[in-house]
């Protein structure tokens, strides 16, 4: 199917000539001339995607051919908004993007037979637990506006959580892969409610304890959603049981509640979510300027560059961390309510793509794995993108591929290689129809 | 396990969607709101990347200017008023930390050069800046300078000049005036509720009991619903008692058979009570508002500062279902308050012929490159009367300037058409509370025969009459606008 690959090139093509046009915006407006500089980055861009491209041509030749340009789509944006914050910060960035790159082909390389992940599914999600542990660990650890999201050894920083999704979606993809089925037949109606065998659902608990755990220890509200949410979908993609989701949802709002009136970050973030007028040099700050910037955005934006990040004659942020949380206000701001679409639409039609993978693999696992990380995927763009439009109370996630941030990218990019090691393996089965099923334990 | 897939999918493009509505909702249904909430400085921090658009009198006098301030990132412009506080009013201001006021408000978007959407796109690929356009206005600086002046030597008050034919405001001043370039230092210090009230704008704001200028609404109604012609005769004795209180004529005077230019010469209170009372409610009403009270003036400037005229109860605009003492309010007493805009709007529409302009301070906008963008088309509020109406009473109120109380608005060699008034306000709070004060007024236009100027004069807390303070001034003003055509 080398098709595929054709169309993954032809597609790659749009991509470098956004990337081009944006720098192309961004110089017209800082030095009102425009220079070749553009082009020369709309170059590299397109030689680092090319390579890949080629890469996958040899690795990969079946997976989906849409996964890849719509990525680099969404990189390319970040880049053009992030070098017009800040040149240094893209240059990091686009280092960044080059190491996610080699991470993604380490992936692809070493983790050709995906399958052995199901084996150490526990070191994985323990391994994945303590990562999340380690910003309290002193030292190493770092607090940010009260959450403790980040580690740093030396000079590297990173945020464990970024990685801990992805341990902990193998690991449910793995587990529910298993017990998916004790869990249906064991279910029992109790007071008109299906509710699972406890003894299977133990481990998800876990998963449930966790996500409550993160809450009160790291106090990260938004990974919290995100990694529950991806729990709850698995469960009912697995089971088919609307009642555990309900169960699960349940589940959450009571902690969530019970810890929002108990511990004061958590408090404090639905209360400027809820009202953000109350202090609004204060606390309400960065919500307050994340939908004035967008109201200064209206249909079509200020265009690229435009935008006031700072008060004029001074350092104070007028959109505070607009390379990382608020970014997509800043796109709103300079690109419009057509522009916003376009990003919202992309990361929709990664999420289209990513169930489509799932939908024609043909085992369980991968099924389930597939899903997950999807899901996961999706969920952290929506937590962050409804954190700064108001939908759910903001908290710091990064805007996956776009925000300001290396173990985003990096993680990202291991999510997509696995994403793509589905798709190929199932894309070529789908090929080769003679080829026996069974071998990999499906459950039709 | 694919039904379940498909149904998580649809779940995620609903949250998805979700995204994509509180988007719209803050970025377009809810944007403007947005932008005019007191935390929200960003649209003022943005203007002021803008060069905005010089404010240029009639004949070229910059009024307003931006000059750039700081390099590189911290680059920005402000403000500054050349003409300092001879145009405080009806300018206004325009600064980042105070906000934008008046005329500076209400002509932002000609100011700051804001297009449509789709313009701002095409300009943005062809790299163009944003720079604001020039708005020059219909003042005349002579005129202004002279009313200023004049009203300082005399007192707290306000003059409007507006040319009848167009509706253009040739002279709006209101003293105390304020200097534009004082406001990011003083402020707080202007604001305060004193009796100076520099930031109040009395030409505009300023709501007054209008006295005997109001007798020419009467006598409007009168003539045009046909209730009086010109030869109609009142016997008008010298104190007449209207509801319990006696209404009385100045020195007690009587006039047993007076017609309306005897009565208006004259001023005679008695005369135009009993012709109040015999118009009725309806009328009188009807006709004070075809002559814009009870409504907001369409003048160019920005609702907040523009107050309607009418009978008030409290904050209250009265009705003509409203029970009213109607000799009172025909003499321009009652709960009757106006502002000397209002005045000048009744003026410009007698010498108008009967037909009533709307008020204009701008009169073009220029783009950068010095191409005229807009023209100020001048165009119709009203109809009030007919022009025979408005002849009939131009020749009553030329009786006023020539033989009555406002000779003292006489013009050499020019026939000036005109209406003394002089409310007495004693122990009025906004003059400190003396007991001799009076509001007095003058209102007239000239030349009576070819009308170029309507003005209407108005001085606060005065022991004089508006024919002693109010006249000389209005000639002042008138001679200036007339000499300079």
């Amino acid at each position: 199917m080398t098709s595929a690959r054709n169309r993954e090139l032809l597609a790659l093509v749009p991509v470098a000539i956004l990337l081009t046009a944006g720098f192309a915006g961004v110089f017209s407006q800082e030095s009102e001339k425009l220079g070749d500089l553009s082009l020369v980055y709309g170059g590299y861009f397109l030689a680092l995607c090319v390579a890949t491209h080629v890469f996958l041509r040899i690795r990969l030749p079946d997976a989906d051919p849409y996964l890849f340009p719509l990525v680099a789509t969404l990189t390319a944006f970040g880049l053009v908004m992030i070098y017009r914050i800040d040149e240094t910060l893209a240059r990091d960035q686009a280092n960044w993007f080059v190491l996610g790159l080699v991470l993604f082909a380490l992936t692809i390389q070493f983790l050709r037979d995906y399958d052995v992940l199901e084996r150490y599914r526990y070191t994985i999600a323990i391994g994945g637990l303590l990562l999340l542990l380690a910003p309290r660990v002193p030292g190493i650890g770092q607090q940010v506006n009260g959450a403790y999201l980040g580690v740093k050894i030396g000079p590297i920083a990173f945020q464990p959580a970024e990685f801990t999704k992805l341990a902990i979606v193998v690991f449910l993809a793995s587990y529910l892969r298993e017990h998916r089925e004790v869990l249906i037949v064991g279910a029992r109606r109790i007071l008109g409610v299906t509710l699972p065998p406890l003894k299977h659902f133990g481990p998800l608990l876990v998963v449930w304890g966790a996500s409550m755990f993160m809450l009160v220890f790291i106090r990260d509200l938004g990974s919290s959603l995100m990694f529950f949410a991806a729990f709850l979908a698995l469960l009912y993609v697995a089971t088919g049981r609307f009642s555990f989701v309900a169960i699960g949802m349940a589940m959450f709002a009571l902690g969530a509640w019970f810890f929002a009136s108990t511990v004061p970050h958590v408090h404090d973030r639905i209360e400027i979510w809820l009202h953000p007028y109350n202090e609004p040099q204060g606390t309400g700050y960065q919500i307050l300027q994340s939908i004035f910037a967008q109201a200064d955005g209206g249909l079509f934006g200020q265009g690229f560059g435009q935008s006031l990040l700072t008060i004029p004659g001074t350092d104070n942020a007028l959109l505070p961390a607009a390379h990382t949380d608020t970014i997509y206000s800043l796109i709103v701001n300079e690109v419009g309510l057509f522009g916003a679409c376009g990003v919202v639409l992309v990361y929709l039609l990664v999420a289209a793509r990513g169930f489509k993978i799932a939908l024609l693999a043909n085992d369980g696992f991968s099924k389930l794995l597939a899903t997950g990380l999807t899901t996961v995927f999706a969920f952290q763009a929506f937590v962050i993108i409804g954190g700064v439009t108001r939908v759910i109370p903001l908290t710091g996630v990064t805007l996956p591929f776009i925000s300001y941030g290396g173990s985003s990218i990096l993680a990202n990019f291991v999510l997509l290689a696995l994403l793509l090691l589905v798709s190929d393996r199932a894309r070529r089965e789908a090929a080769e129809p003679n080829r026996r099923l069974e071998t990999r334990g499906m459950v039709p | 396990m694919n039904r379940q897939i498909v149904k998580l999918f649809a779940f995620i493009v609903v949250l998805f969607g979700v995204l994509i509505g509180f988007t719209s909702w803050w970025s377009v249904f809810d944007a403007e709101a947005l932008k005019e909430k007191n935390a929200n400085k960003r649209p003022l921090l943005e203007q002021q990347q803008i060069p905005r658009g010089r404010i240029l009198t009639a004949d070229g006098e910059v009024i307003a200017k931006s000059v750039p301030k700081g390099k590189g990132d911290a680059k920005r412009y402000v403000r500054r008023y050349p003409a300092g506080a001879l145009l405080g009013h009806p300018i206004g201001y325009s600064f980042v930390q105070y906000g934008d006021t008046e005329f500076e408000q209400f002509h932002n978007e000609e100011l700051v050069g804001e297009e449509g959407e789709f313009v701002s796109i095409v300009d943005e690929l062809l790299g163009h800046r944003q720079e604001g356009n020039d708005v020059v206005t219909n003042i005349d600086a002579d005129a202004q300078r002279t009313a200023l002046a004049a009203l300082q030597e005399v007192g707290y008050g306000a003059v409007v000049a507006i040319e009848p034919s167009t509706g253009a405001v040739k002279a709006m001043v209101s003293n105390v005036s304020f200097d534009p370039n004082r406001i990011p230092s003083d402020f707080e210090q202007m604001s305060q509720n004193g009796i100076e009230t520099p930031l109040l704008n009395r030409a505009t704001q300023g709501l007054y009991p209008p006295g005997s200028t109001f007798k020419v609404v009467t006598a409007a109604a009168g003539l045009d619903s046909g209730a009086i012609t010109p030869e109609t005769t009142i016997n008008a004795p010298g104190s007449l008692v209207v509801e319990g209180t006696p209404l009385e004529n100045d020195y007690g005077t009587s006039y047993p058979s007076a017609g309306l230019d005897e009565a208006l010469t004259n001023s005679v209170n008695t005369w135009f009570g009993q012709l109040g009372q015999q118009l009725g409610n309806d009328t009188l009403f009807e006709y004070m508002e075809r002559f814009g009270f009870n409504a907001t003036p369409a003048i160019d400037l920005p609702e907040d500062a523009v107050f309607d005229s009418g009978v008030y109860e409290g904050e209250e605009l009265l009705r003509a279902s409203d029970p009213v003492d109607l000799a009172r309010l025909a003499i321009g007493q009652e709960r009757l308050l106006t502002t000397p805009l209002q005045m000048a709007l009744v003026t410009a529409a007698v010498a108008n012929g009967g037909e009533q302009m709307k008020p204009r301070i701008w009169k073009r906008v220029i783009d950068p490159e010095g191409r005229v963008v807009e023209e100020m088309d001048p165009s119709t509020y009203s109809n009030p009367i007919s022009e025979e109406t408005a002849a009939e009473l131009t020749t009553a109120m030329e009786g006023v300037v020539s033989e009555g109380t406002g000779t003292n608005a006489a013009i050499p060699d020019i026939a000036v058409a005109g209406k003394t008034g002089t409310a007495e306000t004693p122990g009025n709070k906004a003059c400190g509370g003396g007991i001799d004060e009076n509001q007095a007024w003058f209102i007239g236009f000239a030349p009576a025969d070819d009308p170029q100027i309507a003005i209407a004069v108005s001085v606060e807390c005065t022991p004089e009459f508006g024919g002693d303070v109010a006249a000389p001034i209005f000639r002042e003003v008138a001679e200036s606008i007339l000499n300079a055509e």
